[in-house]
């Protein structure tokens, strides 16, 4: 490499930190294909998650005359075992994966946020518990802690949400946490005790606004934990029942089909509509945060 | 000043004891914080009257609260996690056998995820920004990114149902096992790739490694002698802390291939509600997690000197 490009990467580089954090954070994304490319993966999804009453038709419309039908001009991705047509399904089934991650991040950040807080900004014996019992929970695997609430609990949208929720909350507490142990150390909060301000005002105006950001940060990687963990809850029939159409609930009613028709009737049609559906092909890390719920399901019920 | 390494290992130790009774503790609560009548939860649903009366005395579940769990606590120190309400068989027993099928599976996934993640991540920092690098890091990112369930279905839809080459679920043969291990197996493939790549690119950039070129050592010799063996001490700690994912993990990929494992135990303990099956699993997965995580802190030790133990 020569001196004269060095210089001038390290001057784009430079440059690029300068402007306001909206625009460099818009730079950086579009550097970066594949962010951008699951950014626009992820917008279409919400867009048709948010449009799909005006999209589409009825989920749950039953049609016994095109039952488990491979895809057609009427059906582009066939019909499940009611004769429902499932690309409908699997854009309804957008909505309640979406609803349930957000819902379930929102319920951790509203417990975890106000705990880990406290916990930090008040140390000693109070800290000591909640610590411990963050270490409790973290004893337990992720999915594994949201299973175990699922069996108290029962299955349902609502269980699961919680469920689903609690198992985020030790993340938050953590990082909520370590953020109020370093700001409270800082001099403007010494400042603003000097000025007289109450415990509260402190943790209110100076604490909180000041750890949000590794919040958002760590809410957008947990929002696509949370869609996956409610999605693997209902792929074993504990999480949202049928007919609401969740992603994961939809793969395992699939999965019936697949191995009962394969079993029944032999493998001769299973060829039908083997084709890789874009569904399948999201690479972008964004994918995470989207669930790639839907492939199967352009796949499974088909090769009846 | 460092203190001995037996003081830390002592002490690390001693740290995970509250953590195991803990677990032990929160499952006790979880269970009774179950609505309705714990005796007749336990005693499932075809229980009569009289049986479920006869339980509540022979569980102590009359008694207060912290005597119920000084109970319980030495039950299942004795190993008893009482008996199942559906099959009637002790618990403990049902876990050791299907213990054998999680473990088969788990360590199986763990090896497939270290060779096959070591290589790729070695070839990828090895031929770095080139079409390699870049296939690797394409796979590494699908494999991260894709349901460890969607993944099943798909491999056995491919390999079992279209190709026949393997069975699409069930035990008894290796054969059975190749589809689960490689599904459990691709997440932390993808991680163990990730973090070797990320860690080997780092060490080749240090000051030994230049002067081992330097000496005219071939770049081969260069990457796995000296580079590699200094690269390998995150990824140590990654394959232990994956293994939370991979239990969980391991619950879906029983279930989607029906290997006969703790997993999948469970699921359908949970579906039949019968608590004292879900009771002794859950402590069983969450002993093992915290196990792993204690191996893996005390291996991270006994692999980097560098590392201040205190």
């Amino acid at each position: 490499m020569s001196p004269s490009t060095r210089a001038s990467d390290t001057d784009k580089g430079v440059r690029s930190t300068i402007p306001s954090a909206g625009r460099s954070a818009w730079d950086r994304l579009r550097r970066r294909r594949t962010a951008a490319a699951g950014l626009v993966v992820l917008g279409m999804l919400l867009a048709s998650s948010l449009a799909a009453p005006l999209l589409m038709g009825d989920p749950d419309a039953v049609d016994f005359a095109a039952v488990l039908q491979s895809p057609s001009p009427a059906h582009p991705l066939g019909t499940d075992q009611l004769g429902r047509d499932l690309l409908t399904r699997v854009i309804y089934g957008g909505r309640i994966s979406f609803l349930i991650g957000a819902l379930a991040v929102l319920l951790a950040l509203a417990a975890g946020i106000p705990v880990g807080v406290i916990s930090g900004y008040a140390g000693g014996t109070v800290d000591l518990l909640v610590q411990r019992g963050v270490d409790l929970l973290l004893a337990f695997p992720g999915f594994l802690l949201a299973l175990t609430l699922i069996a108290v609990l029962g299955v349902g949208v609502t269980n699961v949400v919680v469920s689903v929720a609690v198992a985020a909350i030790p993340v938050y507490v953590r990082l909520v946490r370590g953020a109020t142990l370093v700001i409270r150390e800082q001099t403007y909060i010494e400042a603003a005790r000097a000025l007289g301000a109450g415990d509260r005002a402190i943790i209110l105006r100076h604490v909180l606004p000041n750890c949000l950001t590794p919040v958002i940060v760590q809410s957008t990687l947990q929002l696509g934990a949370a869609i996956l963990t409610a999605a693997g809850l209902g792929f074993l029939g504990l999480g949202v029942r049928p007919p609401t159409p969740e992603w994961g609930t939809m793969l395992g009613e699939g999965q019936t089909y697949l191995l009962v028709h394969r079993h029944v009737s032999g493998s001769g049609h299973l060829s039908r509509g083997h084709g890789v559906q874009p569904g399948r092909r999201r690479s972008a890390r964004r994918a995470r945060s989207t669930g790639r719920g839907p492939g199967i399901m352009f796949a499974a019920p088909r090769f009846a | 000043m460092r203190a001995p390494l037996g003081r830390y290992v002592v002490r690390r130790l001693l740290y995970a004891l509250p953590t195991l009774l803990g677990v032990t503790l929160a499952v006790f609560l979880l269970v009774r914080l179950i609505p309705g009548d714990p005796a007749r939860l336990i005693a499932g649903l075809l229980a009569s009257d009289d049986e479920v009366q006869r339980l509540r005395v022979e569980l102590g579940l009359d008694r207060p609260m912290p005597e119920q769990y000084a109970r319980f606590l030495a039950s299942v120190l004795a190993g008893n996690f009482g008996l199942s309400a559906v099959t009637r068989t002790p618990v403990i027993e049902e876990i050791g056998i299907r213990m054998r099928a999680t473990l088969t599976l788990a360590v199986t996934s763990t090896a497939l995820a270290v060779a096959a993640g070591l290589s790729a991540g070695v070839l990828a920092a090895a031929y770095h920004n080139t079409a390699v690098d870049y296939a690797v890091m394409m796979a590494a990112l699908g494999g991260v990114s894709v349901p460890v369930f969607w993944l099943g279905i798909m491999l056995m839809l491919l390999f079992a149902v279209h190709l026949h080459w393997v069975p699409a679920g069930g035990s008894g043969t290796p054969a059975h096992l190749i589809l689960p291990a490689v599904t459990l197996a691709a997440f932390s493939t993808a991680i163990v790739a990730r973090m070797t790549r990320g860690s080997l690119l780092e060490t080749l950039n240090l000051d030994f490694v230049r002067t081992a070129r330097a000496k005219g050592i071939g770049e081969g010799a260069v990457i796995i002698r000296h580079a590699l063996r200094n690269a390998l001490i995150p990824v140590v700690t990654v394959v232990g802390l994956q293994f939370g994912t991979l239990l969980g993990g391991a619950v879906l990929t029983e279930t989607t291939f029906a290997w006969p494992g703790l997993g999948r135990l469970l699921v359908s303990a949970i579906t039949a509600r019968d608590y004292p099956v879900i009771q002794g699993i859950v402590i069983v997965f969450a002993a093992m997690f915290v196990v792993v995580n204690l191996v893996t802190d005390l291996l991270y030790v006994a692999v980097d000197p560098r590392i201040r133990y205190g």
